[in-house]
């Protein structure tokens, strides 16, 4: 047994910084805040460094005997998890500015939560995977009731407790029957047995069935999509912001992982599922959205319609399939984090945050900046051409097409048809209607130039980063093969 | 011979300490009660050789599920003559319940008999299981050991986060404070005349 510490030294980093800003915080109060946030945020950047530079073929095999692996996959997800990690972790600051219940727990909770979600993207066991979806879940059931005296925070923790132990459960009852039948809970090894057996036992497709399951649960799509709309709503807003992004990627690269590695030799079994599941998603993400008036709720629903989308990726399965699912969750993030910053710094006359849409009426006149922001995201999210949400769904189709599936293709462009429609409603609010009251706009330097930043990412000019995120993307889905 | 007679009066002891947790008047005694079951239970583990399930019985559940169970009972005012008021009511369902027990139970003894699951290898007699289980934890399984520690970690800091609040009206030790109390300021050198006293 060798042991390649070397291979984990951005999680290790996490893992050691983490009790150094927790002993501050303990020692210093509530005034250590500060100094938990900028450093969680310098840990993270630090740790994607460390995760990009070091990645020799050398150090990229099984680690730890096959309980993790530092390949372009794991490293491409931890990236993206620890940036936009890092981006919730900033945009919280004006947003809680007002609040006094805040403390350094914070960043320090979505620290230890990203130590999970980097877990997950790199595990490849049975064990580990559970592990770091715990340390994930765990941190996000109390960052979700983060806000304890608010009756709505404090029910979205418990509902996404709840929930999440039983996703949990039945995700676990999944694992026990895969290594029941195969013998291992090792990817290769699941792999391996799987490939042997020309007819799959029932046990093995129950297996497969539960614990794709309680993997849907976790990145939210239809039929186990129930907790998103409430747990997004209930949440303070920064912690939704920081829902909707790293643990989504997480999520989805864990996911894609355990199809394709553990899963592979299966594909016609899983396939039928995730195809149900994308367009499920699809269609009653984009549907559900419309009668909303929360704008939280409806960025929920825009989640479930996105996972819809990513899901064809998957069905499609193969090196572009996977490709196409990495290339779209870089750039959903992106939009996702992008829209939340603009809802985050929405404030009314009394300097309370709004959440309705209603509060978004004429928001073009006062904020023209801001107005155009989210529109540029709204579009983006629709998928309308011109902008850089367009190229990902794109892919996510071509995947599909290569495979032979024509109809999934088709219904997923009608979907987006639909989708569409709820985006254009908000531009709409923003640009057509007339003001009801006025809205201020609490937007540090720092956040204006987030904003900006992604605005410009996803605007047509994002075009010119095809090249460097498609290798990227391309990359990291050539080391699930 | 030894174990026979062990095992007969540990088996007895669970069965006696389970009926009595049902009986007793007293949820607090009940609690007891199932205490020592969860005892009795641990002894029977250690004589088919399972030391470590065996521990775990008496770490996790006597240690700290009944302590729980206890404190639930104490600090929550139930009132338990109205809860057992239904138990005619409700005997029929609990007869049911402990029919389809006796069944599952009847069928994992057959299906025991029927032969091995996967993979028929016998359990090593080298090590004992809590070494064997130790060895795999600190080596092949040691990132998820850590990572379950880790987790952890996260529940104590969540259990603070969502519990703790500064309280304006409740005097508390500010060690700080008395830490960096200095003499000079603290203490007040007096020579008080005789039978005038002090001024405080």
């Amino acid at each position: 047994m060798t042991y390649n510490f070397a291979a984990i030294v951005p999680e290790l980093m996490l893992i050691i910084g983490e009790p150094i800003l927790m002993l501050t915080a303990s020692t210093m109060g509530r005034r250590a805040t500060k100094i938990t946030t900028w450093g969680t945020v310098a840990l993270l950047i630090a740790a994607t460094i460390a995760a990009l530079v070091g990645t020799e073929p050398s150090s990229a095999g099984p680690l730890f005997g096959g309980l993790l692996s530092a390949d372009p996959f794991a490293v491409y997800g931890k990236a993206l998890i620890y940036l936009s990690a890092a981006v919730a972790i900033i945009a919280a600051n004006s947003w809680f500015a007002r609040d006094d219940e805040h403390g350094p727990e914070y960043p320090i909770l979505i620290l230890l939560a990203t130590v999970g979600m980097s877990v997950m993207v790199s595990a490849t066991n049975m064990i580990t995977l559970y592990v770091g979806l715990e340390l994930n879940s765990l941190s996000a059931y109390i960052l979700a009731s983060y806000r304890r005296t608010d009756a709505r925070s404090a029910e979205a923790g418990l509902k996404y407790f709840v929930l999440g132990a039983l996703a949990s459960g039945i995700l676990l009852y999944g694992i026990s029957l895969l290594y029941g039948f195969t013998g291992s809970t090792q990817f290769s090894a699941i792999a391996a047995a799987l490939g042997r057996d020309e007819a799959m036992g029932i046990g093995l497709l129950l297996g497969l069935v539960f614990t794709l399951s309680g993997l849907a649960f976790k990145i939210s799509a239809v039929p186990f999509h129930m907790w998103t709309p409430d747990v997004y709503e209930g949440s303070p807003t920064p912690v939704t912001t920081f829902f909707a992004s790293a643990p989504k990627v997480a999520a989805v690269l864990l996911a894609t992982r355990v199809c394709i590695e553990a899963l592979g030799p299966a594909i016609d079994a899983w396939r039928q599922i995730i195809i149900f599941a994308a367009l499920a998603s699809i269609f009653l993400g984009a549907i559900a959205a419309w009668g909303q008036t929360n704008i939280k709720r409806l960025l929920a629903y825009s989640s479930i319609n996105n996972i819809g989308f990513v899901l064809i990726g998957l069905a499609a399965g193969g090196a572009a399939g996977v490709s196409a699912v990495l290339f779209y969750m870089a750039i959903y993030v992106v939009m996702t984090l992008g829209a939340f910053l603009v809802v985050l710094n929405l404030r009314n006359a009394a300097g309370e945050p709004v959440e309705a849409i209603d509060a978004l009426k004429g928001l073009s006149s006062r904020r023209p900046g801001m107005a155009a922001a989210l529109a540029v995201f709204m579009f983006s999210l629709a998928g309308i051409p011109p902008l850089f949400g367009f190229w990902p769904k794109l892919m996510v189709f071509n995947a599909a097409v290569e495979q032979g599936l024509f109809a999934l293709a088709v219904a997923g462009i009608l979907g987006t048809v639909v989708g569409a429609f709820y985006y254009l409603k908000i531009v709409k609010v923003m640009y057509f209607d007339e003001a009801e009251e006025e809205l201020h706009y609490a937007c540090g330097n720092l956040e204006a130039a987030f904003i900006g930043l992604f605005a410009l990412i996803v605007s047509p000019l994002g075009y010119l980063l095809i090249g460097p995120i498609g290798s990227a993307a391309d990359n990291a889905a050539g080391a699930l093969f | 011979m030894i174990g026979i007679f062990a095992f007969y009066l540990f088996a007895t002891l669970t069965i006696l300490s389970g009926i009595l947790v049902i009986f007793a008047r007293n949820p607090v005694h009940s609690v007891l009660w199932l205490i020592v079951a969860f005892f009795n239970a641990a002894g029977l583990m250690l004589l088919l050789g399972a030391e470590f399930i065996a521990l775990l019985l008496v770490m996790v559940y006597v240690g700290a599920v009944a302590v729980l169970f206890l404190f639930i009972v104490m600090m929550l005012d139930i009132d338990f003559a109205k809860l057992r008021s239904g138990f005619t009511r409700n005997l029929p369902i609990g007869l049911l319940i402990a029919l389809v027990l006796l069944a599952e139970m009847l069928i994992a003894i057959t299906a025991a008999n029927s032969g091995p699951l996967i993979g028929d290898q016998p359990a090593s007699t080298a090590q004992s299981n809590l070494s064997a289980m130790g060895e795999l934890m600190y080596t092949r399984y040691l990132v998820p050991f850590e990572l379950s520690g880790i987790i952890l970690l996260v529940a104590m800091i969540g259990a603070i986060v969502l519990t703790h609040r500064d309280r304006g009206d409740v005097r508390g030790q500010k060690i700080h404070h008395q830490v960096r109390r200095d003499p000079e300021e603290a203490i007040r050198m007096t020579t008080p005349e005789s039978g005038k006293g002090v001024e405080l």
